[in-house]
């Protein structure tokens, strides 16, 4: 099997410059590898780094040391090294991130908030929409939203429009950083589901779950975090 | 593939003021850079002498143009560099006041850079123009209208469609939703990031607005004194900042 | 008829004559480019024909034959000043027949009769920039005129398109010279803007306050800007002239009594002149 991620010896510290120059290690040495149709959950207690591995995985953190290397249109990409611009294509074509919050843009529909990841692939507005339909019905959307911004929605509806969003272009790997934090049992179950089926076709997830069923649920492998 | 502009060891002086000094950067077909940073970080300094429209003492400003490549564009001609300016390029001004003929209907502002280039058909200029009004929201019965009877929302858009008539690859814009109200400023930039990613726009946005960064900007260079203290991925530079000044920076943005 | 005395031939002296010629040289070897010229003070003021009545000093010699005219006419006060001024400085004949004139000065108007080679028609100027309205820096006009940078100029005409419908400017229309400088004629109506193009005659212009002295040499392409669906055109009347019939001159609106009587009249008084007299000899 090939691996999606592999990280090497990846160290990050948080110098907190407005703060006196307060230095928070994070983790240091840190090691992981994604094979494809893997799902690996992120463990550990509060503070040992799960949200910023991910985050550094995507490209949004910068560590100090150590390389990210993410196999991309067949070749390799180190995320903690390369362009913006090459990070940007990464994120378009391979990489896909569940956050926990949805950052919304005023005026932009949800329909097209989740649309857009595959927009952004080529794919036709017509279709884009029919897919991003589909995916908005199963986590229970009512349609009646998805013409309208997700700014006004409540938090629940925010985060599934968020998972909806992430899970649209179908990236070959996929990051969810706690996606399943305020969704009721209905809708964690839908999560599962979309997860299932991602590893079934082959993506490479990564998740930081706080919730045991879920964990349990898309599990294949858990890697251990130490404070 | 060559990038757009790149820009190398660019420094401008007043006298023994620093304006900017030794920037360096590749802009690269469809990508958007933000310049943040505060009131006279440089950031306008550094926008007018990439626009063309300040010679800086050093460094270099080279631009992909269409027939010959990478040209420097203070070594071009004169002619040549006009001509770069309102064909492949678009300013967008801070003051849309500085970018529109206040004097002239809303169609002729936005026709004026065909007629620039040569259209010389009053019926086909006229249609573009009423297609570009439409595009940025401007209902098309305002086209006879003097921009003088437009509200500061509106002349901002008005000033876009009249730069993004000729189809430029290139647009700088300095704070452009500076002095228009929030909802207003909430309206262009979703226009502003609806026609840029439509068009594949290339596109350098100098603002204090860190939200308008996030928005708009694919990647941020962070000046303070007139140098470049950190560069990198927009949400990497918003969410993870390294540098102190930064840091203060993103730490001072009041959250609703 | 000789000239008064204690000054020089035509007025000016022979050094600043000297300065204005080699102004027109120049202007001549650039046919529409405005060549900044020491405008003296002449003992008439700005805005009565200061640059053209300069022009004319400096081109006229003891042998030619003066015509004056003001919005086409020979014999209203400034034309008729001006012919004087000159029958007494320089002691040239005038005449009011164009075709027995060599040189004519004019304020508003082409004679109508054609004019023909060794003829110099002398303009009066009021502002010579073209640009002026579009760009009120000198600095920038005489970059703009350098790069040829001129496209933003049908700007003007096309807000009259979108006001009015059609070109609604009338006079001073704007102009092509030999396919490079954009000139203002000065305020005559776009009816003789024609007449300017491949003209035999040699035409100079003359703005004595704005200092600027141009030229369209004999046979010089000048083209009046338009738009491809909006071509150029001349004004039309309905009616011919009320005094000479003529159906193709520019015609004077004249109100006749306070009843809203009024006649179409030429503008052109030689031209209307010698129009009747040609219809009596038939008659």
């Amino acid at each position: 099997m090939t691996d999606m991620i592999r990280v090497d010896a990846l160290s990050k510290t948080y110098v907190l410059h407005t703060q006196g120059g307060v230095e928070i290690p994070v983790f240091a040495g840190a090691e992981l590898s994604v094979a494809a149709g893997e799902c690996v959950t992120l463990h550990g207690p509060s503070g040992a780094g799960k949200s910023t591995l991910l985050r550094c995985l995507y490209g949004n953190c910068k560590p100090d040391a150590g390389s990210i290397r993410v196999r991309h249109d067949g070749g390799e990409v180190d995320i903690a090294t390369a362009a913006p611009r090459l990070v940007l294509e990464v994120r378009r074509r391979t990489l896909g991130y569940v956050s926990q919050f949805l950052r919304a843009i005023p005026r932009v529909p949800a329909l097209d908030v989740v649309a857009e990841p595959l927009r952004a692939l080529g794919v036709a507005e017509e279709a884009a929409r029919t897919r991003a339909g589909e995916l908005l019905a199963r986590l229970r959307i009512p349609e009646r939203l998805w013409h309208l911004a997700p700014a006004t929605f409540s938090g629940g509806e925010q985060q599934r429009v968020n998972i909806a969003r992430g899970f649209a272009a179908g990236h070959p790997i996929l990051l969810l950083d706690e996606p399943t934090a305020s969704l009721d049992a209905r809708n964690r179950a839908v999560v599962i589901d979309l997860i299932g089926e991602a590893k079934a076709t082959g993506t490479a997830l990564v998740g930081v779950f706080h919730d045991d069923e879920v964990r349990e649920a898309v599990s294949t492998r858990i890697h251990t975090l130490q404070g | 593939m060559t990038p757009l502009l790149k820009v190398t060891g660019l420094t401008r002086m007043y006298g023994n003021r620093v304006g900017c000094r030794d920037v360096s950067f590749e802009l690269w077909p469809g990508e958007v850079m933000g310049i943040v940073g505060e009131s006279g970080s440089g950031k306008t300094t550094l926008l007018s002498c990439l626009s063309a429209r300040l010679e800086p003492t050093a460094g270099t400003v080279e631009y992909d143009t269409r027939a010959e490549g990478l040209q420097d564009i203070y070594a071009m001609g004169e002619p040549r560099r006009r001509l770069l300016m309102r064909t492949d390029w678009g300013i967008v001004h801070q003051n849309p006041r500085d970018g529109l003929r206040m004097g002239v209907s809303a169609g002729a502002n936005v026709g004026e850079r065909l007629m620039a280039v040569g259209a010389r058909h009053y019926g086909e200029i006229r249609a573009q123009a009423d297609e570009w009004l439409r595009k940025v929201e401007i209902d098309g019965d305002r086209i006879d209208d003097l921009p003088l009877t437009f509200s500061g929302g509106m002349l901002q858009r008005l000033q876009i469609a009249r730069n993004l008539v000729t189809h430029p690859r290139l647009v700088f814009m300095d704070e452009p939703t500076g002095g228009l109200d929030v909802s207003v400023q909430a309206r262009l930039l979703d226009l502003l990031r609806r026609l840029v990613t439509d068009l594949g726009l290339a596109a350098i946005v100098v603002t204090h607005d860190l939200a308008v960064a996030r928005l708009l900007a694919h990647r941020l260079m962070v000046m303070r004194r007139g140098e470049v203290v950190e560069t990198g991925l927009t949400d990497q530079v918003l969410d993870d900042p390294h540098h102190p000044y930064t840091q203060l920076l993103v730490s001072s943005v009041l959250q609703p | 008829m000789t000239g008064a005395t204690g000054y020089n031939f035509a007025y000016l002296d022979e050094q600043t004559k000297r300065m204005i010629r080699r102004a027109i040289l120049k202007a001549v070897a650039i046919p529409g480019y405005q060549v900044p010229f020491g405008s003296r003070e002449m003992p008439l003021p700005y805005g009565w024909g200061t640059g053209g009545i300069q022009v004319t000093a400096a081109v006229i010699g003891p042998d030619d034959r003066l015509k004056v005219i003001d919005q086409g006419a020979d014999d209203t006060t400034n034309a008729v000043s001006i012919r004087r001024f000159f029958a007494r400085t320089a002691g040239v004949a005038t005449t009011e027949r164009t075709t027995e004139a060599t040189v004519i000065q004019t304020r508003h108007r082409i004679p109508e009769t054609p004019l023909v080679e060794g003829q110099i028609l002398v303009y009066q100027v009021p502002i010579p920039e073209p640009l002026r309205w579009l760009e009120p820096r000198e600095t920038e006009t005489r970059k703009m005129h350098a790069l040829a940078d001129y496209g933003a100029m049908h700007v003007k005409l096309y807000e009259d398109i979108a006001r009015f419908g059609r070109i609604a400017t009338t006079y001073d229309y704007p102009v092509l010279v030999n396919g490079r400088y954009l000139m203002r004629p000065s305020p005559i109506p776009k009816f003789d803007n024609p007449k300017m193009h491949m003209n035999p005659a040699l035409q100079l212009f003359g703005a004595g306050r704005e200092k600027r002295i141009y030229a369209v040499p004999p046979y010089t392409a000048v083209k009046s800007l338009d738009f491809e669906d909006h071509p150029f055109e001349v004004q039309r009347w309905d009616q011919a002239c009320a005094i000479c019939g003529s159906a193709d001159s520019f015609l004077d609106e004249v109100v006749t009594d306070d009843r809203g009587g009024r006649m179409y009249v030429c503008s052109d008084t030689d031209h209307c002149t010698s129009q009747q007299t040609r219809k009596e000899a038939a008659e």
